[in-house]
């Protein structure tokens, strides 16, 4: 064990650094969970790519630079203390590039990669229906063969941003007699085909952060399908492990909220005398997101010794979303009587920005599967309890 | 940067579990601790055979030279067996205390290689301390005085014990007299190396707990899936699943910050006290939700004293307060993280 970064890896920070400085906007941009902010996020991802920023790990032959785990969370780190706009295509660029990489033809990886790393086409996922949410294998979509297309009919929901994305990838039903997980297929469909209606969904903080998706015959060309028909379920699972797991949340978006959290704390030092439990969920939470960090580095080792993440990616789902919900439930007391102000208040703190941060940290838990789903997992897969 | 043991620390960590599954099973525990002493001289002599009381002894005088980073290891064994904590005080703390003075203090050498052979106790007076463990057995108590580290036999103190709710502690509140001959190092050289020493307390604690939560968790698990209940065994239900899948990841997310910082304490980063606290808090938690949580899905079994549950729950609750109690960790980590200067955020993960 040494903790210490080699010269490689310094001169790498340094770098990311540097190029952050000349090149984040001064002003946060819009919310992506509008028309106008999705697409200042798209110029902005667009930016990154230019300069080979965007899919760091991805090889140089896709506008990556091949880095390692260890370089990603060095990468991730400058990032997110630069306050970098938050990364808008992470259903493109970290659940579908992967399994194109894993699963699709070369003609598929040669198309699409460069796509998503530029984010030129946008993505969003299609896997939750209104009577397939946690129980996944429920979904009913179809995907009926006929000659060299699939015609698609069914409805999913909870899509995110699919209002403003150009395509959706998910499961569908290929074989009607088929049950559960079986007779499944993994398809990509244009957003814009014939037959795609979309209705806008009001999250929480009245945007339209996702959407339903209504399939009407829509044909889709058996090029677009990943994987062989009927496969759909075993390509999915490796996909949902990537989303988990450490790529999705890196531990430097925690570390930086627990920095700002600390220095909302000490900018407001009248609440330790009314609160002061407040002063130990501040520590807690700086505790909290420095083990995450720590924990990412210790598998990223592992890792690197040939290990493969098995549950602990359910484990990290639980810890990062917990620990979210701790970080901005602890802002939202020090805040007290401002807490509740939306952005354009006049006297909104931070921009209301822990406010936003709140009302998204009650999503952690259910997105990404429940944190009942990932207890569950644990406790059959990795303490080998029997299945209900 | 590489976070990961090597082959050597792990095969050594491998042989002493191994060593440790077969000669301090829990019926061997229960009947040294119905004796008087507490101690059984036969399972210590052949710690000591398997290397364990020399593993951080310099080589020079006869001992195998390991670090902190070693014990990070070791001690969640001693904590998985419950082993009565002499041992981690002897071969782990005092030895690296005595380490930690100058060459040439006296009686520092003879000290270390005695250790290594196993032939000597030692008990460690820590001011964090209010009462001291093993000092009925041992035969050097090492005490601070003004800073300054004095060594003592058992027959200069007084000492008066004190029954623990875990019955292998054996606490003592001394009484010491210490004098110009007893002194080791004066408090220059003494203070350093009883910061020192607090951290390694406080790491060995956390190493011992996080054995312990381990070893909680493997008993619940194991009761789970035989119990049964509703004509199913109890671990097919949610709430019994969820409490242990909790546990598991306390004890996940723990590891790290304990290794974290053992490797602090290795190389003298001035950050080491915060990490150490950190890792205190963050074992001794998951050991406490072990407990609850195992006892919790024990049922009434787990109230008996007739579970082996019971010893590693009372050993975890007794630890707790130990090299350090919550709130003593909790403050060091609040003065680091909300100092004006402190270099926080996700740059400084590894320090500044
Ligand atoms: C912000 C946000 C973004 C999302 N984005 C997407 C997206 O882009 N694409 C997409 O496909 N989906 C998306 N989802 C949907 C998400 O994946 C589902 O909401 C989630 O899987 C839970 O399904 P559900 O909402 O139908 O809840 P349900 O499955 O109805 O669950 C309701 C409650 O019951 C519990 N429960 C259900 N089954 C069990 C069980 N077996 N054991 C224990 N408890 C159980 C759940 O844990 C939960 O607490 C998003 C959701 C949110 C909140």
């Amino acid at each position: 064990m040494h903790l210490n970064y080699t010269d490689k890896q310094n001169a790498f920070r340094a770098e990311v650094r540097a190029w952050l400085k000349d090149n984040v906007p001064s002003q946060p941009l819009n919310s992506y969970d509008t028309r106008e902010g999705f697409e200042e996020h798209r110029a902005w991802e667009r930016k990154l790519y230019d300069s080979r920023w965007s899919m760091v790990m991805w090889p140089e032959h896709l506008g990556g630079r091949g880095c390692d785990l260890i370089e990603w969370l060095i990468f991730e780190e400058e990032y997110y203390a630069a306050n970098a706009p938050m990364r808008v295509n992470q259903n493109g660029q970290l659940l579908l590039g992967p399994t194109l990489m894993e699963f699709g033809s070369e003609e598929q990886k040669r198309h699409f990669l460069p796509r998503i790393a530029s984010s030129e086409d946008m993505w969003a996922q299609g896997w939750s229906e209104p009577n397939a949410g946690s129980d996944m294998a429920a979904i009913r979509s179809k995907a009926i063969r006929d000659g060299d297309h699939y015609v698609v009919s069914g409805q999913k929901t909870w899509s995110t941003r699919a209002s403003f994305a150009d395509w959706t990838f998910g499961l569908f039903r290929s074989d009607p007699q088929s049950q559960r997980h079986h007779g499944l297929t993994y398809l990509m469909v244009p957003l814009d085909s014939p037959g795609v209606t979309i209705r806008p969904i009001k999250a929480l903080n009245g945007k339209e952060a996702f959407a339903e998706i209504f399939f009407d015959e829509v044909r889709v060309p058996v090029e677009h399908r990943i994987g062989a028909e009927g496969q759909g379920w075993h390509v999915a699972m490796a996909t949902a492990g990537f989303e988990r797991g450490l790529l999705l949340r890196s531990p430097a978006r925690f570390q930086q909220t627990a920095k700002r959290l600390v220095a909302l704390y000490q900018a407001n030092p009248q609440i330790a005398e009314r609160d002061p439990g407040v002063r130990d969920a501040v520590i807690e939470s700086w505790m909290g997101a420095q083990a995450y960090a720590q924990a990412a580095y210790h598998t990223v080792g592992l890792v690197e010794k040939g290990a493969k993440i098995g549950a602990e990616a359910s484990i990290n789902k639980i810890v990062w979303s917990e620990l979210d919900l701790k970080m901005h439930e602890t802002a939202m007391r020090i805040l007290g009587a401002y807490g509740e102000l939306r952005g354009t208040a006049p006297e909104a703190v931070d921009g209301g920005s822990w406010l936003e941060g709140f009302l998204f940290a009650q999503a952690g838990p259910i997105y990404a599967g429940t944190n009942e789903i990932q207890r569950n997992i644990i406790a059959e897969r990795m303490l080998g309890l029997p299945k209900a | 940067m590489d976070f990961t043991f090597t082959e050597d620390q792990l095969a050594f960590r491998e042989a002493i579990s191994r060593f440790l599954m077969t000669e301090a099973p829990p019926e061997m525990l229960r009947e040294i601790w119905e004796t008087e002493e507490g101690r059984s001289p036969t399972m210590r002599r052949k710690m000591a055979e398997q290397g364990l009381t020399a593993l951080s002894v310099p080589e020079a005088q006869g001992g195998l030279g390991m670090d902190d980073i070693a014990w990070s290891l070791m001690t969640q064994e001693l904590g998985y067996y419950a082993i009565a904590d002499s041992m981690a005080d002897t071969a782990y703390v005092a030895t690296g205390l005595l380490n930690a003075l100058p060459a040439g203090t006296p009686r520092r050498d003879e000290l270390l290689a005695q250790i290594a052979e196993g032939d000597v106790r030692i008990a460690v007076g820590h001011p964090v301390n209010p009462l001291v463990a093993d000092v009925h057995l041992a035969d050097v108590v090492l005490v601070e005085h003004q800073g300054e580290v004095h060594a003592l036999s058992r027959e200069q103190i007084g000492y008066e014990r004190n029954p623990s709710i875990d019955s292998s502690r054996r606490l003592s509140r001394l009484s010491v007299t210490p004098n110009a001959e007893s002194c080791l190092a004066d408090a220059v050289h003494g203070r350093q190396a009883w910061d020192q020493t607090l951290n390694r307390g406080a790491l060995a604690v956390a190493g011992q707990s996080l054995g312990l939560a381990q070893r909680m968790l493997d008993l619940s698990v194991d009761y789970v899936v035989q119990r049964k209940q509703f004509g199913k065994p109890i671990g097919s239900f949610q709430a019994v699943k969820h409490h242990l899948a909790d546990v598991a990841s306390k004890i996940e997310f723990a590891k790290p910050v304990l290794y974290r910082a053992a490797h602090a304490l290795a190389r003298g980063e001035a950050g080491a006290a915060l990490c150490v606290s950190h890792a205190k808090l963050a074992c001794c938690e998951a050991a406490w939700l072990a407990a609850r949580h195992g006892i919790q899905v024990h049922g009434a079994m787990g109230y008996t004293w007739e579970v082996d549950l019971q010893m590693f729950m009372k050993r975890c609750w007794a630890l707790d307060s130990s090299w350090g109690d919550r709130a003593f960790h909790k403050s060091r980590v609040a003065k680091a993280v909300l100092a004006d200067d402190a270099t926080i955020g996700p740059q400084y993960t590894f320090g500044s």
